[in-house]
């Protein structure tokens, strides 16, 4: 298993470096100068033109600027934003959290919803709820998820008016110093009467919506790892014991599904994440997606660059562990 | 008893899966809609009429058959915008394609192709490369290609293509890795076949059932990040009829015309739908082992 682990680790690493020069050469290619975006195109004299071309590094040869790019990065600095003069890294942690909160409540709607839709498909094989299920999955699947959300808001929220149309919580109603960055959590811990609750209103739409796709996923998932189940030689043994129905697909054989099923929630991060720019700019959601877009809008190309690395950084990361998990549970991964 | 020909044969269990089948047709009628754009639409689909401004669709309240699907904020005709916009999606999707499948056959092969250390290097390289795409979640990386080539169309299709092109190399590598510990590829080298053609004549052929389904559920997926980029601003710019981009200008009368937000939504979503059903059908119907299941 550490021989496994070891291996695995290292190929991650040449990805990491990849990561590091294509992000640098990215911004490089960025039309326009560097310097000029950051002190405005009026005219500046010579000497102070230099200056901020030492400042930032740039009077250095190529090579020695990407050497300096990768230390920097190994010393956790990610560069500073050009709109706010933060540290990317400070900006990107300070927004991070309402984006976990989002794709961790997206991904319980998936799960809860996919995975009971593809055992009923599977059991039910060919008959009018599997084909209902499957229909549904297709189009769940290949849905435009920023129509999705705009078609929820105009009716859930604008016409029913179920829950609100942006945001994260009532800002007039109430207030309170984030703590844990999960407006969920920190609306309990405030203690405030009903903050639960209109945290959760503003969750629901953009959950559903990054859900979407996750939830198509496991769900055509389930219902085919569940088919291959089913007819293996220990269900129809549980079922000739004479156990009920329900016993036996629902126990006995999600219960082996589920191994293939758990992998591709994990490997669903990317879809997340790739979702959550889209989501959280539909709904005015304060994450890093949407933060994404707005640097691009204000030409923050440092901003651009550290939450490219930082978002890929994260996805690899998850899927790193997602391998050594499925390694730790299946012996016959590690021998590949 | 004559043999049933391999294509009568697929095209029997491709009408089999009524869905498939009814996507086909969706497809079909889209591409010859695209095809005809300039026969069919009943306007230009810029030019403004300022004296029919947001116009309701002639089924609603104050429409007229002038504008069947009612007019955008600048007056532009719907209809005629949205039968364009099957152009230009139709164009990603299939440019997006072509592209993808030929550099991905050709790094897939290279994967392959060489030998000893060199071989090897190559491989890795390649492999390694791909994996790194892989792992960047498609739309940021798509919006870092764009936001370093500046918003466009043909810039979107390279951003799409970048996004895409790792399915194919991985899927041609793992197929013609395959193909090549099989009898008949050693017989064919034996036979004194040369590089070129044991890789383009005699292995290629025997990887393309996977490689066609792929090619098919890949224009659907790039017909739909090409409209998430131009939702974002980021891809065809205005005045371009690109659904995406038709949508996020809709935004903003979300409330007052609706229908303005619903149509080209719902364009994207029938295209993609229709284009993933027949994907699937050619699944089923290329590769026996999954038919049926």
């Amino acid at each position: 298993m550490l021989r496994y682990l070891l291996r695995r680790l290292a190929l991650t690493i040449p990805t990491f470096f990849a990561l590091m020069f294509v992000t640098f050469v990215a911004i490089r290619l960025v039309p326009g100068d560097p310097v000029e975006v950051r002190v405005g195109e009026r005219g500046i004299s010579a000497e102070r033109l230099a200056m901020f071309r030492h400042e930032l590094g740039l009077d250095q040869p190529v090579w020695k600027q990407f050497a300096d790019y990768v230390g920097q990065l190994l010393h956790g600095d990610f560069g500073t934003s050009l709109a706010t003069n933060q540290k990317v890294l400070v900006e990107f942690a300070a927004l991070f959290p309402a984006t976990i909160e989002l794709s961790l409540a997206g991904m319980l709607f998936a799960v809860l919803l996919g995975i009971p839709a593809g055992t009923i498909a599977a059991a039910r094989r060919g008959s009018i709820y599997d084909q209902t299920l499957m229909g549904l999955s297709v189009t769940g699947y290949s849905m435009p998820i920023f129509w999705w959300g705009l078609l929820l808001i105009m009716f859930v929220a604008e016409r029913w008016g179920l829950t609100p149309v942006s945001g994260r919580i009532d800002l007039i109603k109430y207030y309170f110093e984030p703590v844990t960055g999960f407006m969920v959590v920190d609306a309990w811990l405030s203690g405030q009467a009903g903050a639960v609750k209109d945290a959760l209103h503003h969750l629901v739409l953009p959950a559903v919506v990054l859900g979407t796709i996750p939830l198509a996923v496991i769900a055509r998932m389930t219902r085919s790892a569940m088919l291959e189940v089913l007819n293996e030689d220990y269900v129809r043994t549980a079922r000739a014991k004479g156990l009920p129905a329900w016993r036996v697909v629902g126990l006995h054989a999600l219960r082996n599904a589920l191994i293939p099923v758990v992998t591709i929630i994990g490997l669903q991060v990317g879809t997340l994440m790739a979702g959550a720019v889209l989501t959280e700019t539909i709904f005015s959601w304060p994450g890093v997606g949407k933060w994404l877009i707005e640097s691009i809008g204000r030409r923050d190309y440092p901003a651009l660059q550290g939450g490219v690395m930082l978002i890929s950084s994260i996805v690899i990361g998850v899927n790193l562990l997602v391998d050594l998990t499925y390694g730790l549970i299946n012996p016959r991964i590690r021998h590949g | 008893m004559a043999e049933q020909s391999p294509l009568r044969a697929f095209w029997a269990a491709f009408r089999e899966n009524r869905g498939a089948f009814a996507g086909f047709v969706v497809v079909l009628f889209i591409v010859l809609v695209a095809i005809g754009a300039d026969f069919i639409a009943p306007h230009s689909p810029t030019e403004q009429f300022r004296e029919a401004v947001r116009a309701a669709p002639m089924w609603a309240e104050g429409g007229s058959s002038r504008f069947v699907l009612g007019t955008d904020s600048l007056g532009r005709d719907m209809l005629s915008r949205l039968i364009h916009g099957a152009r230009i999606s139709l164009f990603i999707g299939l440019a997006v394609m072509g592209v993808s499948f030929i550099i991905g056959v050709a790094l897939g092969l290279a994967c392959v192709s060489f030998q000893g250390t060199l071989g090897n290097a190559v491989d890795v390289a390649i492999t390694r490369l791909m994996d790194l795409i892989m792992a960047v979640p498609s739309l940021v990386l798509a919006i870092l290609v764009v936001a370093v080539l500046g918003p466009s169309l043909t810039n979107t299709i390279i951003a799409v293509t970048v996004v895409y092109l790792p399915r194919y190399v991985r899927l041609v590598r793992a197929s013609a890795l395959t193909e090549l510990g099989k009898d008949y590829v050693i017989a064919a080298r034996v036979a004194g076949v040369g590089p070129w053609r044991l890789m383009f004549t005699t292995v290629l052929p025997n990887c393309l059932s996977p490689l066609i389904v792929q090619a098919a559920l890949g224009v659907s997926d790039a017909i739909l990040e090409a409209a998430a980029l131009g939702f974002l601003g980021l891809g065809a710019q205005p005045p371009t009829a690109e659904w995406g981009t038709m949508l996020a200008d809709a935004r903003e009368f979300i409330r007052s015309n609706p229908w303005l937000v619903t149509l080209p939504g719902l364009a994207i979503l029938v295209t993609v739908v229709s284009i993933n059903l027949m994907g699937d059908g050619l699944r089923d119907a290329l590769d026996p082992k999954m038919r049926r299941s």
